[in-house]
């Protein structure tokens, strides 16, 4: 039944006829493009055609619309066109794709490439005003729906707080620890290496509690966290917002934003100077293991230097900032889920989005931190 | 088109048993669909209509039995033989399922860049053209997912099941969530997309309407079997009890006096 597509054009004077033969069918398309090209300047060459199809063994869509497109070529052209021999199987079929592709496609409107790159430019710039105003909304009702609390503290969703803490702070304890671990073994190993030369490895120490206490433990802690739990909050109030959960929530007279994103950055808030702490920990005892192998420290002259070198002072610097990071990772995280829009990769790009900008948020934030404690003697 | 008796089944069910765990949702199942007609499937929901579809078009495995599409047998989804017999076959998700992060166009286009070597524009005009057999406006082609409306999306995945001029169509819910106009606009829209190019419709449907309208056939599944299949006025006389509360029921009566 499958045969080799053909298209024999045989002129007679004037008169063209084509004659289509074999399986004109989606699997023979290259053929079947070639074929109609290579018969297309025959057309226009010729006063009149005749279109015979007695021959076709086979016809679908895409070979019916192929022989259509002949059809308007010959017809646009002013020729007399005359189809004959059309099965009464595929009639219908020639009918409707007679009706298709009627309307002449409209070439998309030339833009100036200077334009074009302004204006995204601008588009962004416009955007990044947008976000700034995003993230203040999210802020206020985040305060508003606090006040909400405060009036009536048994609006708390006590329950999904803390499952929430449970999912991004007890479960996010091992992979915090081994980081900060690790974190803490590099420092002191890059400190006994370079400080041996001229002999102020007990420095060390000092290096690895103050780095570790005031800016790093709390920085890496909230970069991790923003990976981990940010990216998990925007996707899950992303396909919330996709599926209509959301729209329900608020249809039902509740406010998605007291019973989703509320607990969800309480969560955060309290997870996060938990996350630091014994994140902190683990790089102290990281430091503490490189010591006493690589550096040859016994643990009690570790522990007597770090009493000597750090106080509570570079410890609160730290934990300080710890919720307000989270603060921070938790409106973006929320706000760009919000946003999602109904596809797939939109979920994908906001979820992206939140974890860049968090990052991003948090190392700014520590920066203005970093002003604010020199400028009070901290 | 009428089905004949001569003409050699489409798709051939033999001893089909599927379960999930310890229950069995298809138990021994035999179903013939023949080439060129349009068969109804109904039954209870959850009673394994979308199972029996989702098993011959190879999604879920089965336990036993014997599935031919076409004249081939028919493995799993990731079989190479049957990715082969894909080409002959679309399905009309539930949902749609169209791809969300394509437009329109590039999901009707979809099947055909990854089957065949056409150019770009051959390719526009075809996708166009099947969006306008479905019913819809070439300016929709540009259009994402997101932006459709729910009977739009059922034509334009009706369009992706298309794109390829398949022998057979599986449609699953095809009128599912939408009103009673547009419902019958898709049927009519079915029916005369039968005709023009010839296809073997497997439907799985609750719609009473549909099942008279245009079904040819109406196969009843119920305890994992087919109960009861025929031109819809048999069913109506069918004995079976299932049968008898589905097309006779309170809610069927309402709908249908002159059926009952």
């Amino acid at each position: 039944m499958a045969s080799e597509p053909l298209l024999t054009a045989t002129s007679a004077g004037e008169l063209l006829e084509l004659r289509p033969r074999g399986s004109w069918t989606a699997s023979r398309v290259t053929t079947l493009e070639s074929l109609a090209a290579a018969a297309a300047p025959a057309i226009d060459r010729a006063k009149s055609v005749k279109l015979d199809l007695a021959d076709l063994s086979e016809l679908d869509t895409l070979g019916a619309w192929l022989l259509e497109k002949l059809f308007r070529r010959a017809v646009s052209a002013g020729h007399r066109v005359d189809v004959t021999g059309v099965a009464a199987n595929y009639a219908g079929l020639i009918e409707e794709v007679r009706q298709v592709n009627r309307q002449s496609r409209l070439p998309p409107p030339a833009r100036n490439p200077v334009v074009a790159r302004l204006g995204e430019i601008g588009r962004s710039a416009s955007g990044a005003t947008e976000d700034v105003a995003a993230f203040l909304q999210m802020l206020g009702s985040l305060f508003v729906a606090m006040l909400g609390v405060v009036r009536r503290p048994r609006s708390l969703r006590i329950t999904s707080a803390v499952y929430q803490l449970y999912r991004v702070g007890w479960q996010a304890i091992p992979i915090i620890v081994l980081i900060m671990f690790l974190i803490g073994a590099i420092i002191a190993q890059q400190g006994f290496f370079h400080f041996r030369r001229f002999g102020a490895e007990s420095y060390t120490v000092d290096m690895v509690g103050i780095l570790v206490l005031r800016e790093l433990g709390v920085l890496i802690v909230a970069i991790m966290v923003a990976g981990r739990s940010g990216s998990a909050y925007t996707a899950e109030l992303g396909s919330m917002k996709m599926r209509e959960e959301i729209d329900a929530l608020s249809t039902m007279g509740l406010d998605p934003i007291e019973v989703l994103i509320l607990p969800r950055v309480i969560a955060l808030v309290c997870a996060l100077p938990i996350l630091t702490f014994i994140g902190v920990m683990a790089a102290l005892y990281g430091g503490g293991l490189v010591a006493q192998f690589y550096g040859d420290m016994s643990p009690a002259i570790y522990i007597a230097r770090l009493h000597d070198a750090i106080s509570v002072a570079h410890f609160k610097v730290g934990i300080i900032k710890a919720p307000f990071m989270a603060l921070v990772i938790g409106i973006v995280a929320c706000s760009e889920g919000l946003r999602v829009k109904g596809s797939a990769e939109s979920l994908g790009r906001q979820t992206t989005t939140s974890v860049v900008k968090s990052i991003f948020l948090v190392i700014v934030l520590d920066g203005l931190f970093a002003v604010f404690f020199a400028s009070i003697g901290m | 088109m009428m089905p004949q008796a001569e003409q050699p089944a489409a798709i051939r069910v033999r001893d089909l048993v599927v379960g999930f765990g310890r229950q069995v949702v298809i138990d021994h199942l035999s179903l013939d669909v023949r080439k060129g007609e349009i068969l109804g499937l109904v039954g209870a929901s959850g009673g394994g209509k979308s199972v029996l579809m989702r098993t011959i078009i190879g999604l879920i495995p089965r336990r036993s039995g014997t599935i031919e599409v076409l004249g081939r047998p028919v493995g799993g989804v990731r079989n190479r033989r049957t990715q082969n017999i894909a080409g002959q076959w679309g399905i009309l998700f539930q949902q749609g399922a169209l791809f969300s992060s394509l437009t329109v166009r590039q999901n009707v286009q979809f099947p055909l860049r990854e089957n065949l070597v056409l150019s770009e524009e051959l390719m526009d005009e075809i996708a166009i053209a099947k969006l306008e057999m479905v019913g819809l406006a070439p300016e929709d082609a540009d259009k994402f997912p997101s932006e459709l409306s729910g009977g739009m999306i059922k034509r334009v995945a009706l369009a992706r099941a298309l794109a390829l001029d398949p022998q057979i169509v599986f449609l699953d819910e095809p009128t599912s969530g939408l009103d009673p106009i547009a419902a019958g606009d898709f049927d009519a829209l079915i029916a005369t997309l039968q005709k023009t190019l010839g296809l073997t419709v497997f439907m799985v449907t609750h719609d009473l309407a549909s099942l008279n309208t245009v079904c040819d056939r109406v196969a009843a599944l119920a305890d994992g079997k087919i109960v009861a299949i025929g031109p819809m006025r048999e069913l109506l006389q069918s004995e079976h009890p299932w049968v008898r509360a589905y097309f006779h029921g309170k809610r069927s009566r309402m709908l249908q006096p002159q059926a009952s």
